[in-house]
């Protein structure tokens, strides 16, 4: 199987094609739709004013993000009194919802890859063809198998969002992942999506 | 009446890390349909070893541990209020003990909770009167997100699909939820059903019908027919395990059917993953036992 340090190379991003699995390793943040939805408001669309340690935030987040994949998670997290965090379940959650600020936000940091599950949309897809960059499919559900790819808690930004909406910075190992959404075009998903609308039709067309 | 807070914390530390053995056993059997070396299979494997390590670790199955569901059966004379304040600390120590994550957040002002609990409303509770003489059950299903929000509900006619308002209609708008949520909502899924009621009691009996084991028919005979040709049906559509493409698409599917007005005819379809956390527990005196 194919394994990925990041950062990744754009030529290592390029020569990924949809249907492969990947084992992914190095550092990378969770973010999901209270972290979207404030980077594209506060630094990319500017139409919230920064506040509170934002601009702080956001200085830390160019250097952590370019070259590397943010990860739709809403972790469960051990430690948060001690502040010794420890991952204890961290699935991917849906990603489609980030799809009004995925593109956007790739080509901001640079990101060279998402990871979530469900796959995304046009506008994603595109994002991913410019960037370049590469949609990861993890395991839904898979939390706690995942959680021991986890090997580290580096910190965490924006804990004000909530423990699963907040901004974890984890370095991982061997974190299984397949490619759905390639940067040369291609979308398992849309695939899939249209040979199951054609067998819906059929089935639907046969009697009772 | 006893104190059982700390049996409902364990209670809930099973159901969120310790996935049902008829739920795993489906499991087991789909992986054997998937051709080796595919993602559908490598998807189902990785669930399977998910499962292990879980169960082993004491830690949530899924990281989304859901909305809390409780059904609780209680004897006559037992106090609903204090059974209500149990269950609530009981969620409170459970979350502290990351076998729940905080999931309770203000839709109005935009602010996790922290302990999952939140207003009246979360977590669900439903209380059943039984005999005096009778246990106590309390039964809990936890139902993720992303599944949920791929759940759907029809109004009978539905022109787009040629739906009318019998069981033919329900098979046409079953069939359609299913293509419509793809492996969103963590395929493979089983489904629950209600034909009939109003909109929000056909939904709630869509999830409740889902607390049956996998495999369990309704004892209408028509009603047993349709949900194992849904079922097998929804798997010739190809989606697969997380939508990757693949040979099991809906593990189950489960009907109950309502009474409806003569003007409304809903069908109202839960998604539930595979990630099927449901479990029961029972007090008669001093016993406790869990299922
Ligand atoms: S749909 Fe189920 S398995 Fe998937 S992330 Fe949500 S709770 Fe977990």
């Amino acid at each position: 199987m194919r394994k990925i340090q990041l950062p990744a190379s754009d030529e290592e991003i390029r020569a990924l094609r949809v249907g492969e699995p990947v084992l992914l390793s190095g550092v990378m943040v969770t973010g999901r739709d209270a972290a979207h939805k404030w980077m594209m408001e506060t630094f990319i669309k500017k139409t919230r004013a920064p506040q509170g340690d934002d601009l702080q935030v956001y200085e830390e987040l160019r250097k952590l993000l370019p070259g590397n994949v943010i990860y739709h998670c809403g972790p469960v997290v051990a430690g948060l009194d001690t502040k010794e965090y420890r991952f204890v379940a961290a699935g991917p959650t849906t990603s489609i919802r980030e799809e009004p600020y995925q593109a956007d936000v790739m080509k901001h940091f640079n990101l060279k890859g998402v990871i979530g599950k469900g796959g995304m949309g046009a506008k994603t897809l595109k994002g991913c063809q410019e960037t370049p960059g590469v949609y990861f499919h993890a395991i839904g559900g898979a939390a706690s198998y995942i959680a021991q790819s986890v090997k580290k808690v580096l910190g965490v930004y924006k804990l004000e969002f909530g423990v699963p909406e907040a901004l974890w910075v984890i370095e991982v190992q061997d974190f299984p992942v397949v490619v759905t959404m390639d940067s040369h075009g291609d979308s398992q998903h849309s695939v899939i999506e249209a040979q199951s609308k054609q067998v819906l039709d059929e089935l639907l067309a046969q009697p009772y | 009446m006893r104190d059982l807070t700390n049996e409902i914390v364990e209670f809930i530390r099973r159901t969120s890390t310790d996935l049902p053995a008829d739920v795993e056993t489906r499991l087991r059997t789909a992986v054997e349909k998937e051709a080796p070396g595919s993602a559908a299979r490598g998807a189902l494997e990785t669930v399977l070893k998910n499962v292990e390590i879980s169960r082993q670790n004491s830690t949530p199955i899924c990281q989304d541990t859901g909305t809390p569901i409780f059904y609780v059966h209680y004897p006559e004379g037992w106090s609903t209020r204090r059974l209500r304040e149990m269950i609530r600390a009981a969620l409170v120590i459970a979350t502290k003990k990351s076998y729940m994550r905080p999931n309770a957040v203000d839709a109005v002002y935009d602010k996790n909770s922290g302990n999952n609990l939140g207003g009246e409303d979360f977590p669900y509770i439903h209380f059943e009167e039984v005999d005096a003489e009778a246990a106590l059950t309390i039964e809990l299903m936890l139902k993720g997100g992303g599944c949920e929000n791929v759940g759907a509900q029809y109004s009978l006619p539905n022109n787009a699909l040629g739906a009318g308002r019998d069981l033919a209609g329900v098979r046409k708008v079953v069939l359609d939820a299913v293509q419509k949520a793809q492996g969103q909502g963590c395929a493979p899924g089983i489904l629950g059903v209600a034909i009939g009621g109003d909109r929000g009691n056909s939904y709630a009996k869509s999830k409740e019908v889902l607390f049956g084991k996998i495999g369990e028919r309704n004892p209408d005979p028509a009603l047993a027919a349709l949900e194992e040709r849904l079922t097998s049906e929804a798997n010739t559509l190809g989606i697969g395990p997380m939508g990757f493409g693949g040979q099991t698409t809906v593990i189950d599917t489960k009907i109950t059917g309502m009474h409806r007005l003569p003007a409304s005819y809903f069908v109202s379809v839960s998604y539930m993953c595979w990630a099927y956390r449901r479990r029961k527990m029972t007090v008669l005196g001093e016993q406790v036992s869990y299922e």
